[in-house]
């Protein structure tokens, strides 16, 4: 019976497995991840192939607040915000960069892959090229995306201080509560 | 009868298992005491690097926790760019974490004496160990829970606050402090040294609580805590203003006001000013030439007031800056160019190179005119000659060269470079009572 039980857990996860690999395509992919019951605390995972960023699972408490809700609900979108920028930035420059390394050495005359047969690559002078006209095309894009993450920045921070002053005025409040009547 | 081929096998593997933990055992035992002898050895010959330590704790460590599961862990993360990490990689590592069951297993069962136990306890590690690819991905395994214990914390408050960094702030500062033609007033020292140190965890929080999302992408820095998410954001705001305001505070009322406006007004360059420029504008470099130069502080602690002297070390702390930063940029264009951050290795190559160089050259002129301010005595720029030539030429190096190797030598001479000048500077210090020119002394 044991053994049933374990073919059929063995059975999902392969499922699982096989779903997410339909859902690599898309870079915005959601972790499958779920964290044990009984933690009642945020989980926080690898960095992501695409952005680097590393994801957070939010943990729902039974009796979150309307001001927990938002604060949740804020960080999560910037998460997401976050994940897509970088996400994009990150291929975008894998792209551009083979497009410019092919480019080079067709210029060059030389072949994709050397006579080793491992792929050829340009020195960082010759990428230094790169280098340049990818931060100046992305300046403005950049310019625009620090002020929103600082906005974002300041206003997760805002808000979890405002949630940890409630937690605390909450925790003092049944013992007042308590003393008075 | 199915038993049977199973048990001999069980009996060969733990018999390997076990010799083969005892013969790693050994090795550790014996090689041991022959690197402790070739550290003492060294220890004479060069500076005991923080790696050594490192080093001797990690021997330690291994040969206090006996078990095979230590010695054979495989590294957690890929060192390359994950975006570029290959999928075999992946399933070469599946591989092993499915071999890894069988062995730990075998452990615990050649421990037992019984045969009997053995017989029972086989095909339970045989089936984990086939099931163990299928349970937990490695992926799910990467998960932590964000729960901070407070163990970790003093670790994790430490890295938060650069303390490698702020530890060298505030060395300058004392050099500066000693450097200073003020009689030496332990008090003011202590009070100066703490307020600067946590003055610097401040800014350098705050810098980090800033650049997460940055951070994140560069190979260097993407083990910050904040990247990790050892520590909240609100945490790292919090621990940043309880060491900026006692830091200010100490240093205005306890040593001077103008200590503390230096002090103020450097966190605000480096957090305000410095760290956002980061991603707009080369001058960026300028200004963190100035937060480096800020820790002149010393100097103001002891005498109160900004003279030439003060001037003079600030020029040398502001000008060592260039062939510092410049060559540490050259190496990290890529990850600059992919995070968007304006730096002159990437937009203004050549301009680059020829700031490194010129502020070199820059140093051995303020060594030379050092005495001429009463700061040292005329032996300072001879015994520093040799130095500042060196770097210089590095500097001439990599201005010519532009490549990662000049780039390098010139980043890791500059490491050894400022704590040995600032101690010439100290062994040479004008006295209190002597005359001008060397001249004068018979």
């Amino acid at each position: 019976m044991a053994e049933s039980e374990e073919l059929k857990s063995l059975l999902m996860k392969v499922k699982e497995e096989s779903e997410k690999l339909a859902e690599n395509s898309t870079f915005r992919k959601v972790s499958r991840f779920c964290p044990p019951r009984k933690s009642h605390h945020d989980w926080i995972g690898p960095p992501d192939k695409y952005s680097n960023l590393r994801p957070i699972h939010f943990y729902i408490p039974e009796n979150e607040s309307p001001l927990e809700q938002k604060l949740r609900e804020l960080r999560q979108e910037t998460q997401d915000w976050n994940q897509q920028f970088w996400a994009d930035q990150n291929l975008a420059f894998q792209k551009e960069k083979e497009e410019f390394v092919r480019s080079r050495l067709e210029a060059k005359g030389l072949d994709l892959r050397a006579a080793s047969g491992q792929k050829a690559t340009l020195n960082a002078e010759e990428m230094a090229d790169f280098y340049k006209e990818f931060l100046s095309k992305n300046f403005q894009k950049h310019v625009h995306y620090n002020r929103d993450w600082y906005k974002r920045n300041f206003a997760i921070t805002f808000f979890m201080g405002k949630v940890a002053l409630e937690r605390i005025w909450n925790k003092l409040r049944p013992k007042q509560k308590k003393t008075s009547s | 009868m199915a038993a049977s081929p199973h048990t001999l096998s069980s009996r060969l593997l733990t018999g390997w298992g076990g010799a083969c933990i005892w013969y790693l055992e050994g090795r550790a035992m014996r090689e041991s005491p022959r690197r402790f002898l070739h550290l003492l050895r060294n220890v004479n010959q060069q500076w005991v690097t923080f790696q050594h330590i490192n080093f001797l704790r990690r021997m330690y460590v291994t040969q206090l926790n006996r078990s095979l599961k230590q010695q054979i862990k495989p590294k957690p993360e890929p060192a390359e760019s994950p975006f570029l990490a290959k999928t075999s990689l992946d399933e070469a590592k599946a591989e092993i974490c499915e071999m890894r069951p069988l062995v730990p297993s075998s452990l615990s069962l050649s421990r037992k004496p019984s045969e009997k136990a053995l017989i029972e306890l086989e095909p339970t590690s045989v089936t984990e160990g086939s099931i163990a690819l299928g349970k937990e991905t490695k992926e799910e395994k990467q998960w932590k829970e964000m729960k901070l214990r407070a163990d970790d914390l003093p670790g994790i408050l430490a890295r938060l606050s650069k303390i490698k960094l702020t530890a060298l702030v505030v060395s300058t500062t004392s050099a500066g402090f000693a450097l200073a033609p003020a009689p030496f007033d332990w008090s003011c020292f202590l009070l100066t040294f703490v307020g600067t140190g946590l003055a610097s965890c401040a800014a350098n929080s705050i810098n980090q609580f800033f650049e997460v999302p940055f951070d994140s992408n560069m190979n260097r820095t993407k083990n910050r805590p904040l990247v990790r998410g050892q520590i909240s954001p609100l945490l790292a705001v919090s621990f940043a203003t309880c060491c900026a305001v006692p830091g200010v505070a100490l240093l205005t009322w306890g040593v001077n006001p103008l200590t503390g406006a230096l002090g103020l007004f450097n966190i605000f360059l480096y957090t305000c000013c410095y760290t956002p420029l980061k991603r707009v504008s080369i001058a960026n470099t300028w200004v963190g030439a100035v937060v480096g130069a800020i820790p002149v502080m010393g100097w103001t602690a002891a005498t109160g007031s900004l003279d030439a002297g003060a001037c003079l070390l600030g020029g040398i702390l502001y000008s060592w800056q260039f062939p510092h930063f410049n060559a540490l940029s050259w190496g990290l264009r890529e990850d600059y160019s992919r995070g968007g951050y304006c730096m002159m290795s990437v937009t203004h190559p050549a301009l680059c190179r020829r700031v490194a160089l010129r502020h070199c050259l820059a140093l051995l002129a303020m060594c030379a005119a050092a005495p001429a301010l009463d700061v040292t005595t005329w032996t300072f720029p001879v015994i520093a000659l040799p130095i500042n030539l060196y770097i210089s030429y590095l500097g001439f190096r990599f201005y010519r060269d532009a490549d990662r190797k000049s780039s390098r030598k010139l980043f890791f001479c500059s490491l050894w470079h400022l704590p040995l000048l600032l101690l010439l500077m100290l062994t040479c210090k004008r006295r209190a009572g002597e005359e001008g020119a060397g001249a004068q002394q018979s």
